[in-house]
């Protein structure tokens, strides 16, 4: 069913570093869905920190080797509406109209899904996991503004067996992660995620879910702080059961 | 303008710990997010008006010498006075000349944010003219003398009981000795004492929300109906606003103000909207005689061509700022500027210098809320960001930071280097796991803002890349 299509993952350098979990389980659903997977071993950052602070050269710098080093791909998964959207939405974004460089940008983001858009669309995978557990979903905000992503993951894990998908109250503002933000001015980002803790908490699910690790690691790490037993998946872990092996 | 944006973390580090401030906020964050989405709701073709508002905006600013002249004729020929500020001085002394030529003693003034931007008030005042805030928002900060906080509700930093404080404050000298506590009573007072000065006033300054290119017609959109008195009453009416409030047609301005008030406070309509041509005509039975225009820059102009441009289609209507989780994080005052939230950070810097202001483009998560609200369309995340690209290039940025960013982007240059520096990383963490648990409570050097409020948890599995390399 995969019809010879040659599909790569790009995994992000905060999945690479902080939870591979993240990506072996993309890598797997991907399997799943009856494609052979790709991991090439050269890709780094889609180039984001660099292009939200401001710096443009370097942000095409990137931009080019991993136009250059996903050419031949019919599609590139990325397992984050961030990083998803760096590379479909940004990356045109950065060229001038005349410079060559633009029209590959463009056709490498044809070619580009994020992990939950991409089995929704271009794969009949049906879900074989299962979960006794209550969830609640957290949009993240390039993933869902950028990308369009709001229904994908939580179809997906509607057909998880005994998953409950509860919303929690504004699901769709932001934790306060935002990148380089967190770390420039923490305590106005801490009270982002205050109020993203009081939701869930509210919607009194026993696990949070997310699709974008920068999100996950934010809310996992206020959770932890203020000893909540309540973790935090991306739904790539929950759709191949890999809830307990965290790392 | 008096820009203090660089107070930024300290002001709002303030704001944070406010919590009369946080319950406005709250307030403001749920009620106006919520009746938006309803009023938005309630008609179909509502993003195709923003479309359409967009595509005028953005014709007008094309040709905007052409309409701007076009307006000034038709003024002219109704007999009123278009003047030309090209800088915030420049507005002052025009607006100042006008009172001091009808030898003005007192000025109401309705409600504007480009008075605030040219700071008119305390200059007039400085020479002798009393001038009074009509609009209540404006009027309780007035007395309190402070800056708005919120565009559209400059006083939504308040609650009740500071209001009727500073009330009895101000008002007790003038023989209003009860102490008030429900709002009916407070804005009776207000009204009472308001009353007194309309009919006092010798001039009467407003902004305009929208310029009519083809009938020389100010559109103004309000709630209270102080705006109509204070243009309406004194023989004389002065208005100051900004030359990219043109639009072509009446036509136009339906498209417009069909958006405005939904955008703004989920509103169908405001209360009023009114639209003024020229002065009072022969057979009118009142308006002013005298009819004056200041069509104020300001550093406008310097946005056309560039990769602001698309700014200056702002119709000032706050859901940007009503989405931001920043501003409602931090309030308006944090901003250090009258224009505050995702529009404030884009204009502050045009009109006080990214040097001054650098702050409030980097101060956002890009969440992208503000553009998905904003009624036509600005781009307000990727005009922060171009924000950010100046400051990079002047070395304004943090040097921490960017020594840190320059050092990733040279990294990411290198794939084979990259990869052992992830590694490297990786094992660090593992390292720290096995010794002292899986979780980081306390980063050093910038990441310390990280576990300032949250841990971090550790990979203890190695990178995903050299598993990967291991399983192929």
């Amino acid at each position: 069913m995969s019809d010879d299509k040659k599909v790569a993952l790009f995994v992000t350098c905060l999945v690479d570093l902080f939870r591979p979990a993240i990506g072996f389980a993309a890598v797997e659903l991907l399997e799943q869905a009856g494609f052979k997977v790709d991991v090439p071993l050269n890709q780094t950052c889609c180039g984001q920190p660099n292009y939200n602070s401001g710096d443009r050269s370097a942000t095409r710098t990137v931009a080019r080797g991993t136009i250059d080093l996903f050419a031949d791909y019919d599609y590139v998964v990325i397992p984050s509406g961030s990083c998803g959207g760096m590379l479909k939405q940004q990356y045109p974004s950065l060229f001038d109209a005349d410079d060559p460089m633009q029209k590959r940008a463009e056709q490498l983001s044809s070619r580009v899904y994020e992990l939950s858009t991409f089995l929704m669309e271009k794969t009949t995978l049906k879900i074989a996991a299962r979960c006794n557990k209550t969830v609640t979903y957290h949009d993240s905000c390039a993933g869902l503004r950028e990308m369009g992503i709001r229904e994908q993951p939580r179809e997906l894990l509607q057909q998880v067996d005994e998953l409950k998908l509860k919303e929690m109250n504004d699901s769709d503002v932001c934790c306060g992660f935002g990148g380089t933000f967190c770390v420039k001015y923490p305590d106005i980002s801490n009270n982002m995620l205050e109020n993203k803790i009081r939701n869930i908490k509210a919607s009194e699910a026993d696990c949070v879910v997310a699709g974008d690790l920068g999100c996950i690691l934010n809310i996992e790490g206020k959770l932890h702080r203020n000893g909540e037993p309540i973790p935090v998946y991306h739904y790539a872990e929950l759709l191949v059961n890999r809830t307990d092996a965290r790392d | 303008m008096q820009v203090t944006s660089d107070q930024f973390v300290k002001v709002s580090d303030k704001a944070l710990h406010d919590s009369k401030l946080q319950a406005s906020m709250s307030f403001l964050g749920m009620g106006l997010s919520l009746r938006r989405k309803l009023a938005k709701e309630g008609l179909a073709e509502f993003d195709t008006l923003r479309d359409e508002a967009r595509d005028i905006k953005d014709h007008v600013l094309q040709n905007l010498d052409v309409y701007l002249q076009s307006f000034e004729e038709k003024v002219e020929a109704s007999g009123g006075h278009v003047h030309w500020a090209s800088n915030a001085g420049e507005a002052r002394d025009i607006v100042l000349t006008i009172c001091q030529g009808v030898g003005a003693r007192t000025v109401t003034k309705s409600k504007s944010m480009v008075t605030e931007e040219i700071e008119l008030v305390p200059h007039l005042e400085a020479h002798g003219i009393q001038t009074v805030e009509t609009d209540l928002g404006e009027y309780i900060i007035q007395l309190r003398n402070e800056k708005p906080s919120h565009i559209i509700a400059p006083a939504i930093h308040l609650n009740k009981n500071q209001i009727a404080e500073t009330f009895f404050e101000h008002h007790s000298k003038i023989g209003f000795n009860e102490k008030l506590t429900e709002r009916a009573d407070l804005v009776a007072e207000a009204r009472q004492i308001l009353r007194e000065k309309f009919l006092a006033a010798d001039v009467g300054i407003s902004g305009a929300n929208f310029l009519v290119a083809d009938s020389g017609t100010i559109v103004l959109v309000t709630n209270e109906g102080n705006a109509e008195l204070t243009t309406g009453l004194p023989d004389t009416h002065i208005v100051v606003t900004g030359i990219e409030k043109i639009v072509p047609t009446f036509e136009d301005v339906s498209t417009f103000v069909r958006l405005l008030a939904r955008s703004a406070v989920g509103m169908e309509i405001s209360s009023y909207t009114s639209f003024i041509t020229g002065p009072r005509r022969r057979d009118d039975r009142d308006g002013p005689t005298n009819f004056h225009i200041v069509l104020v820059d300001n550093g406008r102009s310097d946005m056309l061509g560039t990769e602001f441009q698309d700014m200056l289609r702002c119709i000032r209507c706050s859901a940007c700022l009503n989405h931001c989780p920043v501003y409602l994080s931090v309030g308006g005052h944090a901003y250090g500027s009258v224009y505050s939230g995702p529009m404030g950070a884009v204009l502050t810097p045009q009109l006080s210098g990214i040097d001054k202001a650098g702050h409030l483009p980097n101060a956002s998560t890009f969440c992208g809320r503000c553009e998905e609200v904003c009624p036509v369309r600005i781009p307000l995340p990727k005009l922060m960001r171009h924000w950010r690209e100046k400051e990079f290039e002047k070395h304004l940025a943090p040097s921490a930071l960017r020594r840190g960013i320059i050092v990733w982007g040279w990294l990411n240059r290198f794939p084979l280097l990259y990869r052992v520096a992830i590694a490297f990383a990786a094992r660090f963490m593992h390292l720290f796991g096995s010794t002292k648990g899986e979780w980081m409570t306390n980063l050093p050097g910038i990441a310390s803002g990280w576990t300032r409020h949250r841990d971090m948890k550790v990979s203890r599995s190695g990178s995903f890349m050299s598993q990967w390399k291991k399983r192929t």
